[in-house]
């Protein structure tokens, strides 16, 4: 490629679209399906599919513990992973703004290949359209994955009922946190958690198959999807704050910006709704694997106050935990 | 002491004192860690909480929004916000719904970058806050100032908190019986500017245990008829407070009367730019005219920021007036008193 920035030519179909392809995508993303270079893959599947999309804009697109790239696939694998799906295929499509380093892109690219191929998902379909400067903020990228359902499994809110623990993979927040962090000149040594979950999810789900639903923590954090569970399942959650595992610096950026550490983000932490009598089996299964090493269990379901979330305070006082206000807006004061 | 300690011993006081107490938490980030805590919910049945007008974007009246909507609309106008200023309805619209240029910053500094980034542009940062903020945006005047950056302006709603509390207490209708005193502001201020208070008042700190220390102080205080002025917030807040900001902040400010939303114009309760730096003040260099404001007749904003009245008596809470479309202030921002109240479920609940 001669070009060090990408220009409209690389969108519209010609000879430098072709070399972008050539050059950056095929060699990066290489599968029997994509490399047939049809309009449409053809893909082989044994069971029932999960499908899910989701589309990415963070800004910075380079930032502690992840770039845009690796968010692209961790996102959508997670989403797949929590449906109780093994992930297979990945479309990827990718929007460009005119005058975007080409570097950066193949930066992107190395990290959505490798994170790729840790899930063992393959990249077999995608798109590139470049915009006019100013009409877009670098990169934006689109994925769709499809997953096999695990045999036997059902998740969903529907099998939640009272009695039943709640577990949580990790620290919570640390995402949010340090995107925060890197955009506002905190200095921290916080790390996205951004990471792909679908290995630890098929380990949880050998151990017990009848977990009953599991959840990303991504966006609103803990509080949106314990409200998003409760409402759904229409059962109440009392978790418990001091059992709620978030780093000192997480707590400490929230102080200083404002923020309750229930509403950050995470990109590589989920959320387990599973029957009492075999939590302790699943967190042991969890806390082998990388991504759940920091597992516990965090609160139960409860009979009354249905349809609400509790948590016990750390002065032993119980307080509603309600959906997030939306945006993350720092106090002033 | 530990949280509980302390708790026991605000029982043990508050069954001497046989009366109903009311304590006003003068800060809204004291209003937001007590809802956050569940403090309201563990204290004796006649130990009140009231929130007070320590919320800044709350207290902030119409008109200041009105201008700042105003200004939006100059196309050679970039207005830099505190996010939270953002969603605060003025007397017909917010900030958010202006089309105009609105850039949220998060440190006054910030708005140096962006009068360099845009020299064409006429950069107008809203100046908003109490004492905690105030040196900081002082500071940025004086960069502004050696660097000759002309193009950037300040459009002024500084408030002083001491003066302020000393209107709403000489209200008889206020009933409060202590105060928990705003620990940013008193970082900056010293407890020596709220030693002229009559009342039991202490210099709190954020944490749930500092909370209910303070607490724990002024009902013992209470107790004992003692009207003193305390501080259990030590290890930031000292008598004098911080003398360099104080240097800062006189350098470039001078204290004015001031209008605050729910208590109304206040003597001596504000700051402006001073004549020498008067060049950075927008409504000298830009003057407009807005028509006068008429608030909401059905918000009861102001009688929430003196403590008369608590957020479910407004029959808008709740129902029209939620955080993500209110119809004031105190909803509007997150530290604002109805929307704590909305977001954590008010004082009592059962699980």
């Amino acid at each position: 490629m001669n070009s060090e920035t990408i220009t409209m030519a690389h969108g519209s179909g010609g000879l430098a679209s072709q070399n972008l392809l050539r050059e950056l995508i095929l060699p990066n993303f290489s599968n029997p399906a994509l490399d047939e270079l049809n309009d449409g893959a053809i893909l082989n599947v044994k069971s029932k599919i999960a499908v899910s999309t989701d589309s990415f804009i963070i800004r910075p697109i380079f930032f502690p513990g992840g770039n845009i790239g690796k968010l692209s696939i961790c996102g959508t694998v997670n989403d797949l992973a929590v449906s109780g799906a093994i992930p297979k295929y990945l479309t990827a499509s990718v929007i460009l703004e005119e005058g975007f380093p080409i570097d950066d892109l193949k930066t992107i690219v190395a990290s959505m290949s490798k994170v790729a191929r840790e899930v063992g998902i393959q990249i077999v379909t995608g798109d590139t359209k470049v915009v006019e400067r100013g009409s877009a903020d670098g990169i934006f990228i689109n994925t769709t994955g499809i997953g096999e359902v695990i045999d036997g499994v059902n998740l969903s809110p529907r099998n939640v009922q009272a009695g039943m623990k709640i577990l949580v993979s990790g620290f919570l927040g640390d995402h949010s946190a340090a995107i925060l962090s890197s955009r506002h000149g905190l200095e921290t040594n916080l790390e996205s958690d951004c990471a792909p979950l679908s290995k630890l999810t098929q380990e949880m789900l050998a151990t017990e198959k009848n977990i009953a639903a599991m959840r990303d923590i991504t966006r609103g954090g803990l509080a949106e999807v314990l409200n998003e569970i409760a409402t759904e399942s229409n059962v109440g959650i009392l978790i418990d704050e001091e059992k709620i595992p978030i780093r000192d610096e997480v707590r400490g950026v929230c102080e200083i910006l404002g923020f309750d550490p229930l509403n950050l983000a995470n990109e590589g932490k989920l959320i387990a709704f599973v029957p009492s009598e075999s939590a302790e089996k699943i967190l042991d299964t969890m806390r082998k694997n990388p991504f759940g090493k920091n597992a516990c269990e965090i609160g139960e379901v409860v009979t009354n106050s249905r349809g609400r979330v509790g948590m016990k305070t750390s002065i032993g006082s119980i307080r509603v935990v309600d959906f997030p206000p939306g945006e993350l807006v720092p106090r002033i004061c | 002491m530990s949280a509980e300690e302390f708790l026991k011993s605000i029982r043990d006081s508050a069954s001497k004192i046989s009366r109903k107490i009311r304590l006003m938490e003068v800060c809204g980030t004291h209003t937001v860690s007590i809802f956050r805590a569940g403090i309201r919910q563990l204290l004796p049945k006649n130990i009140e909480l009231v929130s007070g007008p320590g919320c800044p974007v709350c207290v902030t009246s119409d008109d200041f929004l009105d201008k700042a909507i105003e200004y939006s609309k100059n196309p050679n106008i970039i207005i830099a916000t505190f996010g939270d200023m953002l969603r605060v309805p003025g007397s017909k619209s917010t900030l958010r719904e202006s089309t105009g240029d609105i850039r949220a910053i998060y440190s006054p500094l910030d708005s140096i970058r962006i009068a360099q980034e845009n020299p064409s542009k006429t950069v107008i940062f809203l100046a908003v806050g109490f004492e905690t903020t105030a040196p900081t945006a002082a500071a940025t005047i004086l960069e502004a100032n050696r660097l000759k950056l002309e193009n950037l302006k300040f459009l002024s709603a500084q408030k002083l908190v001491p003066p302020a509390l000393k209107i709403l207490l000489s209200d008889p209708a206020a009933q409060i019986d202590g105060l928990l005193l705003p620990g940013h502001v008193a970082v900056v201020t010293g407890v020596k500017a709220f030693e002229f208070l009559q009342i039991p008042s202490v210099v709190a700190g954020f944490k749930p245990d500092e909370i209910l220390r303070a607490i724990d102080w002024l009902l013992s205080r209470i107790a004992e008829n003692r009207s003193e002025v305390g501080n259990c917030y030590e290890s930031v807040v000292h008598r004098d407070g911080n003398p360099q900001a104080q240097k800062i902040l006189d350098s470039v400010y001078e204290v004015a009367d001031s209008n605050w939303r729910g208590l109304g114009l206040i003597p001596k309760s504000g700051l402006k730019i001073r004549q020498e730096f008067e060049r950075f003040d927008v409504e000298k260099i830009i003057p407009i005219q807005i028509p006068e404001s008429r608030p909401n007749p059905n918000c009861r904003c102001g009688e929430v920021l003196r403590g008369s009245i608590i957020p479910t008596d407004c029959k808008l809470f709740g129902k029209i007036c939620k955080p993500e479309h209110a119809t004031g202030p105190c909803m509007a921002s997150v530290e604002g008193t109805c929307s704590a109240w909305f977001r954590y479920g008010g004082s009592h609940f059962e699980f």
